[in-house]
This record gives structure tokens, C-alpha cells and sequence, in this order.
């Protein structure tokens, strides 16, 4: 098809199958890899980078790539999580290791990079591999006067919710001189812990250490870390009136307008096919199905990065890029250092 | 020691074609990228992979040449990725303090 042959090697989205379209130089897929032909290809471009999440394009490499840094993100970045929790007393409703459990669950705001691994899980924790909170609380009935005939169970107990702000942070050695508690606690004030009623008691201490996503999902430093192809979408011939107002409708918001022309006709065109979710709702109409082409631009990536908030996801990435670095630059050492 | 090989004897010291590898706490991050690299060199004849069983953290990796040393090509496989990984970051910072 004479539209789609360019630069870019291509997956064209057909009604019942998927096929591919390579241009006939050679390409990211299947060229001898240089690193100079990599450096010339490769080009990054920043989209948004806002409130703990990043969107970026990857353009001119292997897919194999961007999967490595994917995985990096998701399991090899570490974070700081709750790992141990010593129970003095639990006689809320909640079961010890139930309890735990969610307390390990928390994203904590401590930067990693300022702690080092633990080696030994059954070592003495110091102030450099370990952060301690204490969470002290009671549910007890609330006295005050003017509350006492209400129904409600905020006016009738205290502390019958347990929230992430009631861990108290008790800085080990010099740890508080190098951080505030604001810096190394929970990220959010209100997570719900547990729920209590009077007489329950919780008196526990917690103990927080650094690992990566690979030991336990909790230590992820993201909440999702994923990529995706760009989609592209073409037009082959005019679209007009009520077809294409309908055609608009078969994709995502945004990706078709309809223009009106100079004399009174409504066409279809292609606004922004970044953002559709490639659904092939076209081929449901007989009569729009031979005026477009779905495609997918195989070297061209779309990342997308939702930090949990210890570590802007620019950092996280780069994080990820300089543990690979780092992984072979000491097997290349192992290497030449025993022949 | 992370890396040993599977039979024969000396990582480096041997002039053999044809070599599988055994990554210490290494699996499919590390194998797929290094696999997709070592296997598009014209020198190499194949290239893979495998994490033998999942309970145990380790990755083997087979190469086989058409000439030259199995090992030299497993260097440069890593060479080559410690350059992209530079260059990746050099692109991101740079991209990063323009917008």
C-alpha cells in the first residue's frame, strides 16, 4: 500500500489479522547492531513530566530495549518498605499477620539511594539499611459533652479508624540529624489501617529496609511502568457527512475531526492518533472499512511511568538505565580479570 | 563467582567456538537484551538463552560462532550494552534539561 510505505517498519491492524509492513532498507529489527547506527537513530522526546508521572517517546529502537527498561523499573529499582513488624499488642479485630501485611504495603517517602542493602535479613538493623516507626494507639469511647447523643461512629469513639499518619518515625543513631520525618515516612496520611472499637489496642514496632521489586512487589518504586507502540492511523479516501461523524465515533476522542468544507460537506480527518486505543470498531461498518488503515509504528515506543512518590520517575528511569550499566560493567570486569 | 560455564574448563583461557554460559542471579532482563545484541553480529552463528527452572536464579546463555572465540563475542555483547545504556542516559538528560 502506497500510504504506509516509508521509513518505519510498521504493524498494519487488518479486520481478522495483523500483518507487517517493513520498509527495504534495514531496520531497528533487523540490522547488525552498531552502536554508532544506535546513536544516530535514537532520539527521546519528553511529552509530560507532572505530579509523579512521566510520559515519554522512545523512537529508533529494538523493542527488546525498551522491554529491558521495563523491567528494570518494575523490579530492579529499589525502595524502602516495611519488612518487619514486632507485635507488643493487637487486640483489635485485625489478625497479626494480616496487620503486617498491610503495614508492609506502604509507600514509603524515604529516599533509597541514601540507604544501603541489608546483608544479612537476620542482622542487627543500623541507621544506614534501616528506618523504625511505632504505631501506639487505643480506640476508647469519646466523652466530650455535646457529641454524646450522636450515632455517629467518628462522634462516638476516638481513634476508631487507624490511619498511615499515626506511624510515629523513631530516627535510629544519627538519622536524626540526616532526615526529617516528613522525608521518610508514609507518602499518603490517609491510608486506612485497621478499624477499631473501645478497648482495642495496637502496640507494635515497625521496621523498614531497602530491597527491589524483585524480592516483593512492595519495594517497586512505581505503581506501573509500561510502553506501548504509536498508533497511526490513515485515511485512503473522503469520508463525508453522517459516515463521518460515525467514523469519528469508532475511534478514541480526538483522533477524527470533521472539517466543514467551503461548500457545506462535512469530511473526516485524521486529528491525532496518538491517544487511540486501537480498537478496530471500523470493520464493523461495511462501508468505512476500505477508507482507513490502522497501523503501528514498531519503532517508536510510548512509556509511560507512574512513580508511587519516593523518587520522581525521572530519576526512577535513570536509575534503571545505570543499574543495567553498572550489571555490565562488572561482568565485563569478572571477564577480563580471570583470563 | 557470577558467571561459570557449563562444561569445559576456564571461562576465558579456551579457544572454543562454542560456549554456554551460566549467569549467576541474572534471568530474562539481562539474557533477552544481551541475546537480541550477540545474536545480530555476523560472526555469531546462534545465540540464546534460557532461565532453566524459576525457583533457581540462574541464566544460561549459549553461543556459537561461525570463527572466533565464543567468550569475545559475549564481551562485546556486554560492551555494546554498557555503550547503549551511556548513551541512553546521555539522550534522557539531555532531552531532560531542554523541556
Amino acid at each position: 500500500m502506497e500510504v504506509i510505505n516509508d521509513e518505519s517498519p510498521r504493524v498494519i491492524l487488518e479486520e481478522y489479522k495483523v500483518t507487517q509492513n517493513l520498509p527495504n532498507g534495514p531496520t531497528v529489527l533487523n540490522e547488525i547492531f552498531s552502536i554508532k547506527t544506535f546513536k544516530k537513530k535514537f532520539r527521546i522526546v519528553i511529552i509530560r513530566n507532572e505530579n509523579h508521572e512521566m510520559e515519554f517517546d522512545m523512537i529508533g529502537i529494538h523493542p527488546f530495549l525498551a522491554n529491558t527498561f521495563r523491567r528494570l523499573i518494575l523490579s530492579d529499582v529499589p525502595s524502602m518498605a516495611i519488612e518487619k513488624v514486632y507485635i507488643s499488642n493487637n487486640t483489635s479485630i485485625i489478625q497479626d499477620e494480616v496487620l503486617a501485611h498491610r503495614l508492609g504495603l506502604i509507600p514509603l517517602k524515604a529516599d533509597p539511594r541514601l540507604f544501603d542493602y541489608k546483608e544479612d535479613a537476620t542482622a542487627e538493623s543500623n541507621e544506614n539499611d534501616s528506618l523504625e516507626f511505632e504505631l501506639k494507639i487505643k480506640c476508647s469511647y469519646n466523652k466530650e459533652a455535646n457529641k454524646k447523643d450522636s450515632s455517629r461512629v467518628e462522634d462516638m469513639y476516638k481513634n476508631n479508624n487507624v490511619y498511615s499518619k499515626h506511624l510515629k518515625w523513631i530516627p535510629v543513631g544519627n538519622q536524626k540529624e540526616r532526615f526529617n520525618e516528613s522525608d521518610v515516612g508514609p507518602i499518603e496520611p490517609d491510608i486506612l489501617i485497621a478499624k477499631m472499637r473501645p478497648g482495642h489496642e495496637l502496640d507494635l514496632k515497625l521496621v523498614a529496609v531497602k530491597s527491589s521489586g524483585r524480592d516483593h512487589a512492595k519495594f517497586s518504586p512505581v505503581a506501573t511502568a509500561f510502553y506501548r507502540l504509536l498508533p497511526d492511523i490513515k485515511l485512503l479516501r473522503d469520508v463525508e457527512g453522517e459516515a463521518a461523524y460515525r467514523l469519528q465515533s469508532c475511534f478514541s476522542p480526538g483522533v477524527i475531526s470533521v472539517r466543514n468544507e467551503k461548500d457545506g460537506k462535512k469530511v473526516a480527518v485524521v486529528n491525532n492518533s496518538r491517544y487511540d486505543t486501537s480498537s478496530r470498531n471500523v470493520y464493523r461498518y461495511e462501508d468505512l472499512k476500505d477508507a482507513v488503515v490502522m497501523t503501528k509504528i514498531q519503532d517508536h515506543f510510548i512509556f509511560t511511568i507512574e512513580s508511587v512518590g519516593a523518587m520522581q520517575p525521572d530519576v526512577i528511569f535513570k536509575e534503571a538505565v545505570n543499574i543495567l550499566r553498572n550489571k555490565c560493567a562488572s561482568l565485563l570486569e569478572e571477564l577480563n580479570s580471570t583470563s | 563467582m557470577p558467571i561459570a560455564q557449563l562444561s569445559g574448563s576456564g571461562v576465558t583461557n579456551d579457544t572454543s567456538k562454542s560456549k554456554t554460559f551460566v549467569f549467576q542471579d541474572e534471568g530474562h532482563t539481562l539474557g533477552n537484551s544481551l541475546r537480541c545484541i550477540i545474536s545480530s553480529y555476523p560472526e555469531v552463528q546462534f545465540c540464546g538463552y534460557t532461565v532453566p527452572h524459576p525457583a533457581e536464579s540462574k541464566m544460561h546463555f549459549r553461543i556459537q560462532m561461525h570463527n572466533g572465540k565464543a567468550i569475545d563475542a559475549l564481551k562485546k555483547g556486554l560492551e555494546d550494552l554498557m555503550q547503549v545504556c551511556d548513551v541512553t542516559l546521555e539522550k534522557f538528560n539531555e532531552e531532560l534539561h531542554s523541556s
